[in-house]
Parts: C-alpha cells; sequence; structure tokens
C-alpha cells in the first residue's frame, strides 16, 4: 500500500503497483438533487447536488453546502433516482419553432387596433 | 456592576471565549482531512462559526476593559487561557472528534438558552443572536450520533468507546467559579449545576436513540482544572501554532 505525507492517499489504501481497480459497492454514497428557496413563497430552484447515504443526512448536507452563504429560507433535497427525466433523443419532440400560434406575440393586432381608432376618431 | 459582579463576569465570558477559540480551532485541523467533502465543509463551516462566535465574545470583554480581541485571542500565554481541559485534547480519529463535537454543542446550546435571560444584556443579546448556529450545530451532531451508534458493530463500539473516553473530560466543562454564587444571585447565568442537570438530560435522550450507554455514574471523575489554568501539554502547542501567524507582526493592519 501506498504510505504518503497525505493522509487522504493513505487512507485511500492503493496498491504499489497501481493498476485501474473497479468501484466496489458502496464505495460512493448516491446523489440527491437540492432544491433552494431564496424567500417565502419564491419557487424553489434547483442548485446542485450532495452525495448522502440517506434523506435525512442529504438535508442535513444540503444545509451547509448550499445554505451556509446565507440566500436561503428553505431547502429540498430528492434521490436523484426519483427524477423522471426525459431522454435527449426525443429532443425533437420539444420543437415549436413553428408554432408562433402559441405565442402572444404571434397574433399582431396593433395595426389593426391603430387603424380603427384613426377611423373612429379615438385617442 | 460592582466590582466583584464584574470580575465574576469577566471570568464567565473568559471561559465561554476560551472554549470557543480552542475548540473551533482543533475542529479546524480537519479542513481537508474530513472523511466525506460534504461533512468536512460541515465540519469547517462549524468551526468558523464556533471561532466568531469566540470573537464576539472577546468584543464584549473588550467592552468591559480587556484588550482587543485579535491580541487576547492570539497573543496569550496559554497559562492564562480558561478552557476545559476537553476542548485542547487532540482530534483523534474522527470517532472522539465527533463524540467530542455531540458533548460539547450539547452544552454550549445550554449554555446559551440559559445566558439568553441573563441580566447581563450584551451577553443576552448575543445568546439571542446565535440561536440559529448553535441549532444546526446540534441537529449536526444528533443525526451523526444517532446513525453511527446504530449502523453497524465497528461504528457503534467507536462511538462507544469515544463516549467513555470523552466522559470525565467532558464533565469537566461544569467546573465551578468561585463567584458562581455572585453569577446566581446577580441573574448572570443560573450556574453549572443547573446546566449540567439539563446537559444531562438531553443527551441522555440523544444517547438512547443512539443504542450507547452513559458510563455509570460511580466511576464519574470529572476533570477539573481548565477553569484555572491547569491544563494538559496539549494547550501550549495549540496556542502557539494559533498565534504564529499573528505573532510575526502583532501590530500589522489585517
Amino acid at each position: 500500500m501506498i504510505k504518503s505525507l497525505d493522509p487522504r492517499v493513505t487512507r485511500a489504501q492503493i496498491e504499489e503497483n497501481n493498476t485501474i481497480t473497479p468501484l466496489k459497492d458502496l464505495d460512493q454514497w448516491e446523489t440527491y438533487e437540492v432544491f433552494h428557496q431564496k424567500k417565502r413563497g419564491d419557487q424553489h430552484m434547483h442548485v446542485g447536488i450532495v452525495h448522502a447515504p440517506n434523506p435525512e443526512m442529504a438535508l442535513l448536507f444540503a444545509k451547509e453546502q448550499y445554505g451556509r452563504r446565507g440566500m436561503s429560507v428553505n431547502i429540498w433535497v430528492v434521490g436523484t433516482r426519483d427524477v423522471y427525466t426525459s431522454d435527449y433523443d426525443d429532443t425533437d419532440m420539444f420543437d415549436v419553432s413553428e408554432k408562433n400560434y402559441r405565442e402572444a406575440g404571434g397574433y399582431k393586432v396593433m395595426e389593426k387596433i391603430n387603424k380603427y381608432k384613426k377611423a373612429n376618431k379615438i385617442k | 456592576m460592582n466590582e466583584k459582579t464584574t470580575i465574576a463576569t469577566k471570568e464567565l465570558l473568559y471561559k465561554i471565549a476560551d472554549d470557543l477559540l480552542i475548540i473551533g480551532h482543533r475542529n479546524s485541523e480537519w479542513t481537508g482531512l474530513g472523511p466525506i467533502l460534504e461533512e468536512d465543509i460541515s465540519f469547517s463551516s462549524m468551526a468558523q462559526d464556533k471561532i466568531g462566535q469566540s470573537m464576539s465574545v472577546f468584543q464584549i470583554l473588550q467592552q468591559l476593559g480587556e484588550g482587543e480581541p485579535d491580541t487576547v485571542a492570539f497573543n496569550r500565554a496559554s497559562e492564562n487561557f480558561y478552557n476545559s481541559q476537553f476542548v485542547e485534547l487532540p482530534n483523534g480519529e474522527y470517532d472522539f472528534s465527533l463524540m467530542r463535537h455531540f458533548l460539547y454543542d450539547h452544552a454550549d446550546q445550554l449554555r446559551f438558552e440559559m445566558l439568553a435571560k441573563s441580566s447581563f444584556e450584551p451577553i443576552a443579546k448575543l445568546a439571542q443572536k446565535i440561536k440559529g448556529e448553535l441549532k444546526y450545530h446540534v441537529y449536526h451532531a444528533n443525526i451523526w450520533v444517532t446513525k453511527l451508534g446504530n449502523a453497524n458493530e465497528e461504528s457503534h463500539s467507536r462511538m462507544q468507546n469515544a463516549l467513555n473516553e470523552c466522559w470525565n473530560f467532558a464533565l469537566g466543562m461544569f467546573e465551578e467559579s468561585e463567584f458562581e454564587n455572585t453569577l446566581i444571585n446577580e441573574k448572570i447565568f443560573a450556574g453549572e449545576n443547573e446546566l449540567k442537570k439539563k446537559w444531562l438530560e438531553n443527551i441522555s435522550l440523544i444517547l438512547e436513540k443512539a443504542s450507547l450507554k452513559i458510563p455509570e455514574e460511580k466511576n464519574w471523575k470529572p476533570f477539573f482544572g481548565g477553569r484555572k489554568h491547569i491544563h494538559t501539554e496539549y494547550l501550549k502547542p495549540l496556542v502557539d501554532e494559533m498565534g504564529e501567524v499573528f505573532s510575526i507582526d502583532p501590530g500589522v493592519e489585517w
């Protein structure tokens, strides 16, 4: 095992002839997504992840990681495994470039309004 | 305040500030070496909180005529410190440090809860201000001790051994002052005995949840002395190292 002046390296118990070893089970804790709320009534916003063995500790860590510099009144943690995501292959489903009719700006009525006002002498 | 009350109050403030400064420094020695990134950050952050709290108390002492906080904290001989021996002990492994964090922080939180009602306004105000910080420190300690106490055989026995090792030193936190009665009568602080009673109640609840046992009362032998400047061999090297940078040029502007 490599013995280093840096205790973290010693603690990692790396073999002298260091070949790549696969991760053991539970080598890394699971991740939790962290959301924080800047002030009461605001939406919770995603700020990052923490690694933790269970939700209570995820909350404990998230408070310090993301709340230690102020600017939070509330924190949520959700296990990454509980987050349902869409596939990047399906990005084409989100394509709305041809759909002006779904936006307010797609309806040009200012011209018609001004024309009407002029015709009927309204300010 | 009359002279006796002032002396009693100063001694009380010094012991609180010194405890916070020394344990804050010890806990900061874990920075970069913690077991997990997130825990390293939390523990370091709490150490910062403690040192900040000690500075606030030194500022109150300054208003009572003592020296500048930086000088008092970093340019004082170790023989003149009032901290309990408990906080100057070296960090050992993480189990010891966590257990010390648990035992100390519960006492700290209760002490400040009692001081929030003090007739001495500056400390009462400070106690109100840091309530949230102390809440997190205790919450952190409770979760870790409970989880580790119950997780598996190794974690349980490490926590139990750490508790046994810490116990008599922890009792040393409640060393009575010669001015206890003055502080109690003037309603500045309700006293070490009262604090110890509340502390035992609070920690017993958590330790039970953590499946850990407090040593039997007949074996309790508190390590007193810290409050009267009797320290272990560990304090002087700590104080020397802590004040090293400051002492290179004490007059300089930071």
